[in-house]
């Protein structure tokens, strides 16, 4: 087994822990910096499935999981599972979860005057092909007001979660939408350099949009993987 | 091909945000050991805390470990990996195998340890910690332990409550306990 394989590091993209202008990091950051440590057995490997078993059947289609049709756009999310050296992360699994078209999520917690859809539940996972292919089908999330500050928006997302291949490649995230207004104002988006943010912004692809039925976004998600070139083990 | 190949950007982390709790299904949660443990069974527990002391309510503690032979995703029936939202009072439970020694970088043996993940609202990426044992074997040469400060080392140590199988692990975001977390 290798031990210490090489292993990409973090990239310019991610963002601070501590970052003001998202007022909940400021007691939630560590003050102190992540100690840097090298990689062993632990965090080169991971859960690897079989994801039935152990997340339940996939769940590719939001818009027809509780009985009736969820009401909002109907889209198509898919893209690629990659490595920062391109290469595909098969078998793999994609978690989603969002609010409804309304901008209202299926959670106790969530006070938001919106409307909750019955058809609507919000979560999805689904499992990469051996290209690293994944794709749902569900609705254009709505936007939703929060308490970071005066007037506060958040822009539509979808939460996504990945495990990767190891522990060290494990990543939370969310996806945008092309020309939402609300992302040049939004905090969380912020805390990633202006120049990295559109690698959280999907792109509207007229080839993934089914004739008369659903508009199509890509969003390829590159996790950190293995180097191609492994450093002294 | 000549010359080196630029890598892809990397997608970057977003917070996990509070509303999580309707997704992120995972078969036995917190429970690793399953009915049928192939190994000594141990109790974690503790709180996660932020930096005023107050307890973090909406918080997704995911571990990773060794099976007890110190072995990753090796036996079948134990996954070696679970997922614990905490509660409103910040507490979280797992109940699972006391790992084995996985390999070290470089030849040896690693201390039993449990590698963490924490994932909060307010946390724009994952912070990733480890808990080691204060009645595990190898603590004081382990290679990862070895790299906190002396003064913070106890924060990565998981004690032994009413001599049993219970331990306890608190999670301090920020503050003077605050837990040591590593960039891995």
């Amino acid at each position: 087994m290798t031990v210490a394989a090489g292993f990409a590091r973090e990239d310019a993209g991610q963002p601070p822990l501590l970052f003001p202008d998202y007022r909940s990091t400021a007691l939630r950051a560590p003050a102190h910096p992540p100690i840097p440590a090298p990689l062993t057995v632990t965090e080169t490997t991971g859960p690897a499935g079989p994801w039935d078993r152990l997340m339940g059947a996939a769940a590719a289609d939001l818009t027809t999981q509780a009985g009736g049709v969820a009401q909002g756009q109907r889209i198509i999310v898919g893209g690629r599972v990659l490595d920062q050296d391109g290469r595909p992360i098969a078998n793999t699994v994609v978690e989603i979860w969002q609010a409804n078209a309304a901008g209202r999520y299926r959670h106790d917690k969530d006070q938001w005057d919106a409307p909750l859809d019955p058809n609507f539940t919000g979560a999805g996972r689904v499992v990469t092909d051996d290209q690293g292919r994944y794709r749902y089908v569900t609705v254009r999330p709505g936007a939703y007001p929060w308490k970071n500050h005066a007037n506060a928006w958040r822009p539509a997302h979808i939460h996504l979660s990945l495990l990767g291949a190891a522990f060290a490649s494990r990543l939370v995230t969310q996806m945008y939408f092309p020309d939402d207004p609300l992302i040049a104002l939004d905090p969380i988006v912020h805390a990633v350099p202006a120049l990295l943010r559109s690698r959280l912004v999907a792109r509207f692809d007229i080839e993934t949009t089914r004739p008369e039925w659903a508009l199509g976004y890509v969003f390829d998600v590159v996790l950190r993987g293995p180097d191609a070139t492994p450093v002294d083990p | 091909m000549g010359g080196p190949r630029i890598p892809l950007g990397q997608t970057p982390s977003q917070t996990i945000g509070p509303f999580f709790h309707f997704s992120l299904p995972w078969a036995g949660g917190a429970d690793l050991a399953g009915p049928v443990p192939a190994g000594r069974v141990i109790e974690v527990s503790g709180r996660v805390l932020d930096g005023a002391g107050e307890p973090v309510a909406d918080a997704l503690l995911e571990i990773w470990q060794a099976d007890a032979a110190g072995a990753y995703g090796g036996s079948k029936g134990f996954a070696g990996f679970g997922r614990c939202p905490t509660d409103e009072a910040g507490r979280y439970r797992f109940r699972t195998l006391f790992p084995g020694r996985a390999a070290a970088p470089g030849g040896g043996l690693q201390a039993p340890h449990i590698a963490m993940s924490v994932l909060a609202r307010g946390l724009l990426k994952r912070l990733a910690t480890r808990i080691y044992f204060e009645d595990g074997a190898g603590n004081a040469e382990d290679p990862i332990l070895g790299l906190a400060p002396a003064e913070r080392r106890a924060t990565l140590v998981a004690r032994r409550q009413g001599g049993g199988a219970d331990y306890r692990f608190d999670v301090v975001l920020q503050g003077e306990r605050e837990t040591v977390f590593f960039d891995v």
